[in-house]
């Protein structure tokens, strides 16, 4: 069993004793937490992603930067523009893992854009990323259509290929790519870039519908995810939330700040509660 | 390549394999939310171009509103001082070659090209005299078009130099349609008229301040309103570049060049041109006036890239003298970049070739061996630009006069007697400022 694959199982028990129990707290709603690798820089995410992992984050998404996020809103371009300018490259993240991993519980999912890995080489990517103990991969602008060399490359290194759904994605095309998925599905609540909102989408829930209907696989909600309220709502129907962006703006608030891990810690945990 | 029997068709020629791969080159990397209506757009467009209505209606606008076709002019002093064009026995012997050369073109094209030679003949296609003033018309119409025809109320495109914004800025008011051009704050500054132009039209023109602040960014920005906005908004990207259809659909639109480019210069001269020069930015204009020649095998293909300051990282635009195989904006070609495989910055004096990427289509063209690519600098594009203003009374585009200054420079390596076409891309009106603050002027 992929470590993926045991935390998302024990979401599922914890939530299931937590519904028949009629708990309010949101222990058992998953919470995936993004942040971008680098930003302010390399040393200090080490700290951060201990911090979250001490808060209670399921699955550490560590966001790659990239010079051209063009699926990203505002906050994480900037986060990304910090991360670049502190020196932050893709063979740096995935050392960072490496020193990291045998610490940390939770799974590590990679968070990236094509190009930087193009440029260090699929395959290379793929044998430095089973090396560092990566446990999924996520790349923004792979489509299903772009990614079966890289999805059989990762899968013979038994790393899981992380799929994004969108409210766009036709009922047809969901079925494809939910074929295809490994470790969580991750379905996108609304149009747009990624960002912090006051509300959840409208069509959030009923995109989990959809993606339930034609797969067992967990399922993670993300964009415009930022409260504790958005956590449980979403714990009611999905495995688990995605929060990005409104963490990233925390961390970029506490900047260098000495209780920059304390604050990322207590955010966690206020979002677990 | 299957050999031309009669007039090319408009549609439908060669297009890249299901995917949109040219060779190793295109295909589809975008984020999920823009797959299917990418998925749209293809389809959407292959309906539109076997629709007769759609090509006469098309076809109407290119020749009563654009005013096409454009006309194809043959230089008459673009070479007489430096060069060995147009110079008689007379000439000749009163002024030895050594006397009245000028800028180290004139030596050698003296030496190679005796007297009694024929002249080197360059033609220009005058896109420069389209409605808006560059080549961009012709896909921007043909797109908004397409926007209609597929129930889209809005328009967003990004813009570099600005031509391809004012363009669509044009044909949204044309056909009634909302339009919003993002454009970076460094190119807002370089190119001024062109955002009054936008405005003028209609049009909204939004400033990107990210990166360099030039067309790559844009181009962000404006997919990110699109994947934001998909329901009602097409985005009319102006290169031919991006995910599939867009390379193919970008050509297409723009092949009407090579096609009138290569009927006049049959009528005018009775013969193919032996060399058909264009600058390469996206690659848009070069694929357009290639595409008219690509199975003439003996015309000699070249791609003027914008050599910057120099071929070092940062400061120039070269894709193929400093490049690697990667992928932008959702499309796999050569592209600037670090060993990271983060995009590098960029620079030319003109707006229109500062870009990280080259359409797809053209890295493959290369890999063939059918199209070849060189880079001319900046410095070189403003002797370009000042050298037609002078010898010809004509204000070339900055991106075009990259394309003069590599003919004037390559004219003297020529056979006697040679044939060159140059695609006159765009109007320098814009440029005008730009052009001051490089001579020192104001």
């Amino acid at each position: 069993m992929s470590r993926l694959e045991q935390t998302f199982a024990r979401l599922r028990e914890t939530n299931l004793s937590r519904r028949s129990g009629g708990a309010t707290k949101a222990d058992g709603s998953g919470l995936v937490t993004y942040i971008t690798a680098g930003d302010p820089d390399l040393a200090r995410t080490e700290g951060i992603l201990r911090a979250l992992e001490r808060g209670g984050a399921d699955v550490l998404e560590v966001g790659v930067p990239w010079s051209d996020p063009l699926a990203d809103g505002p906050v994480i371009q900037r986060a990304t523009e910090r991360a670049l300018a502190a020196g932050t490259t893709l063979a740096g993240v995935l050392d960072l893992v490496e020193r990291l991993r045998a610490d940390l519980r939770a799974p590590i999912v990679l968070f990236s854009y094509a190009n930087p890995i193009l440029r260090m080489g699929a395959e290379q990517f793929a044998d430095r990323a089973r090396a560092a103990g990566v446990d999924g991969v996520l790349v923004l602008d792979l489509p299903i259509e772009e990614a079966a060399e890289f999805r059989g490359l990762l899968a013979a290194r038994e790393i899981d290929t992380i799929l994004l759904l969108s409210p766009t994605t036709t009922d047809d095309r969901l079925r494809r790519v939910a074929a295809l998925g490994s470790g969580f599905l991750y379905a996108i609540s609304r149009l747009g870039v990624t960002g912090a909102r006051e509300a959840l989408a409208e069509g959030a829930e009923e995109m989990v519908r959809r993606v339930r209907a034609v797969s067992s696989l967990p399922i993670a909600l993300g964009f415009g995810i930022s409260t504790p309220e958005h956590v449980r709502e979403v714990g009611r129907w999905a495995d688990a939330a995605v929060v990005g962006s409104a963490l990233v703006s925390v961390i970029a608030d506490a900047g260098a700040s000495p209780d920059l891990n304390t604050r990322v810690e207590e955010y966690v945990r206020w979002l677990k509660s | 390549m299957k050999p031309v029997t009669a007039e090319p068709p408009l549609f439908g020629r060669r297009d890249p394999d299901a995917r949109g791969y040219f060779g190793a080159y295109g295909g589809r990397f975008v984020p999920e939310t823009l797959v299917a209506p990418i998925e749209e757009l293809t389809a959407g467009y292959f309906a539109a171009r076997a629709d007769a209505a759609f090509r006469d209606e098309l076809d109407r606008l290119l020749r009563y509103y654009v005013g096409r076709p454009t006309p194809l002019y043959e230089t008459r002093r673009l070479l007489e001082i430096g060069g060995s064009a147009r110079r008689t026995d007379d000439d000749r012997s009163r002024n030895p070659p050594h006397v009245h050369q000028e800028r180290g073109t004139g030596a050698a094209a003296s030496e190679k090209h005796r007297a009694a030679d024929p002249p080197i003949r360059i033609f220009l296609k005058r896109e420069d005299l389209t409605h808006t003033g560059a080549h961009k018309i012709n896909n921007a119409l043909g797109q908004a078009l397409l926007a209609r025809r597929m129930g889209k109320r809005r328009v967003v495109a990004e813009t570099g130099a600005g031509q391809h914004g004012v363009a669509t800025a044009t044909a949204c008011a044309l056909l009634g349609l909302e339009c919003d051009v993002y454009m970076g704050s460094e190119d807002m500054r370089r190119q001024a008229l062109n955002v009054v132009r936008m405005e003028l039209l209609g049009a909204r023109v939004r400033q990107v301040d990210a990166g360099s602040c030039t067309l790559k960014d844009a181009i962000n920005e404006a997919m990110r309103d699109w994947v934001t906005n998909v329901a009602d908004t097409y985005y009319l990207l102006g290169s031919a570049l991006g995910p599939h259809p867009y390379p193919l659909m970008v050509r297409e639109f723009q092949s009407v060049i090579g096609r009138e480019a290569r009927a006049q210069i049959l009528e005018q001269t009775g013969r193919l041109p032996d060399v058909v020069v264009a600058c390469v930015g996206g690659g848009s204009n070069a694929i357009g006036i290639f595409d008219g020649f690509l199975d003439d095998r003996n015309v000699r293909l070249i791609g003027v890239e914008a050599g910057g300051e120099r071929i070092a990282p940062g400061r120039h635009a070269a894709r193929f003298a400093g490049g690697a195989t990667g992928v932008l904006h959702g499309t796999r070609t050569f592209v600037l970049q670090d060993e990271a495989g983060n995009i590098e910055l960029t620079h030319s004096i003109s707006a229109g070739l500062d870009y990280a990427a080259v359409g797809p289509e053209h890295a493959w063209l290369r890999e063939l061996g059918r199209t070849e690519y060189v880079h001319i600098s900046d410095a070189e594009a403003l002797e370009g630009f000042q050298m037609l203003a002078r010898r010809e009374g004509i204000l070339p585009a900055l991106e075009s006069a990259h394309a003069v200054a590599y003919t004037v420079r390559m004219a003297p390596d020529l056979p006697a007697g040679s044939v060159v076409l140059v695609n006159l891309s765009g109007r320098g009106d814009k440029d005008v400022q730009s052009v001051i603050e490089a001579l020192k002027l104001s």
